[in-house]
């Protein structure tokens, strides 16, 4: 058969013409299926917390352990008693600890060795997602430092990135350290690194974090960042705040009041 | 032509040899599994019928369940509008397994037939009712 330029042009022409419109007969072809988030999703550009540890540690000194617990709950989190491979996504440091930069030799005792609520800080600038070589750990669209646990290989890069310690690292199997398993949340498996999540799982579906929620001083404050009236933000610009390492210019999402 | 024989011996020896998994297991298929789906919830929902169609389930669950993780995780989209306009909740623990309580039935059964071993219950916990 011969074919004339003419007319394979034409055919050419016609060919790009239907991969053109491909899409859109799809789309009008009906029985399209959707994802969408829940209307009861709380919204940010960039989720951040206030921590007054003035205002946690009268309960704190009577026992009050509310915050971890609650995130332990939510998020299966195993108790392994082994400091070597403990699991923590909620914990505290003493000052010297979570603000070395800030120690000096005559600091006050009022703040001097006091535990602070430490977690990780969903970094605007984070080092673990840059380092993270298969993308399990990301940013989400609203700020939240985020792990795909499917993906993790284990190299804990990131452990090694994150100036905060904020990351733990499965060396046996959880579940048999669960207290108490929550069925509605996966647990993690063995060579997996996993952190604090900040509730992404309640965010979506309209809840505050489990650990704000908890906390019967009130001492941790949620908001968006991003938006002046929130709560945050109008504590942020009438209070004195610091940051953890605010040097290393990773842009912490979480805030202190001493 | 004087080596036939040893030829031939070989040649059959060989074919036999070969051929040995197809007859040795003739008849001897595994029964298709016939998994039972009956569960409560199931029994009690007014219309038989999954998040999609029962053809498409059996054959592209593992692409939509795929699909719902990168969803769920990545995007923050936890709302699944099916086909017929339903939605759904994208979660193996509180949607499949609401209704497919029992793991053993619905999922092992044909993976186990098929021997293929999805590592999902390592993390995600499987339901309590498990015959
Ligand atoms: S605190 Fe650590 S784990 Fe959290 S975002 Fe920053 S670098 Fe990553
Ligand atoms: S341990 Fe997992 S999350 Fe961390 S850098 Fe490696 S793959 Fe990424």
């Amino acid at each position: 058969m011969e074919t004339s330029r003419r007319n394979f042009l034409k055919a050419g022409g016609a060919c790009l013409l239907g991969l053109t419109i491909w899409p859109a007969v799809k789309g009008f072809a009906g029985n399209s299926t959707e994802y969408i988030t829940s209307s009861k999703a709380l919204t940010g550009e960039k989720w951040g917390l206030v921590i007054d540890m003035k205002k946690c540690w009268p309960k704190y000194q009577e026992g009050c352990r509310e915050c971890f617990l609650a995130c332990q709950r939510a998020h299966n989190i195993p108790d392994v008693t082994n400091k070597e491979e403990e699991i923590k996504w909620i914990w505290t440091e003493p000052y010297e600890n979570a603000f070395p930069e800030q120690e000096h030799e005559y600091i006050a005792a009022s703040i001097k060795g006091k535990p602070f609520i430490v977690l990780c800080n969903h970094c605007e600038n984070p080092p673990c997602v840059r380092v993270c070589p298969t993308k399990a750990t990301f940013k989400r669209r609203d700020g939240i430092v985020m792990m795909d646990y499917h993906r993790c290989i284990g190299c804990r890069y990131c452990m090694a990135a994150c100036p905060y310690g904020a990351r733990s690292f499965n060396f046996s199997d959880p579940r048999p350290f669960i207290k108490e398993v929550n069925p509605e949340f996966p647990t993690r498996e063995k060579g997996v690194v996993e952190k604090c999540n900040f509730c992404a799982e309640r965010i979506d579906t309209g809840l505050p974090p489990a650990c704000v929620e908890a906390c019967p001083a009130g001492a941790l404050v949620f908001g968006d960042l991003d938006d002046p009236n929130s709560e945050v933000r109008k504590i942020l610009a009438s209070r004195y705040t610091i940051q953890r390492k605010p040097e290393l210019g990773t842009h912490p999402c979480i805030y202190y009041l001493v | 032509m004087n080596d036939s024989r040893y030829i031939i011996t070989g040649l059959i020896v060989f074919i036999v040899l070969v051929t040995f998994p197809f007859w040795a297991n003739a008849g001897k298929a595994a029964p298709a599994p016939a998994p039972s789906l009956d569960t409560p919830a199931i029994q009690q929902l007014p219309e038989k019928q999954c998040v999609e169609a029962t053809a498409y389930m059996r054959t592209d669950h593992m692409k939509l369940l795929d699909e719902w993780r990168t969803q769920v995780v990545r995007e923050g989209k936890r709302i699944y509008v099916a086909s017929n306009g339903k939605e759904y909740e994208m979660s193996l623990e509180k949607t499949c397994l609401e209704c497919h309580s029992s793991k053993a039935q619905f999922c092992d059964q044909c993976h186990n037939y098929l021997d293929v071993q999805p590592d999902c219950w390592t993390c995600h916990i499987e339901p309590k009712e498990n015959k």
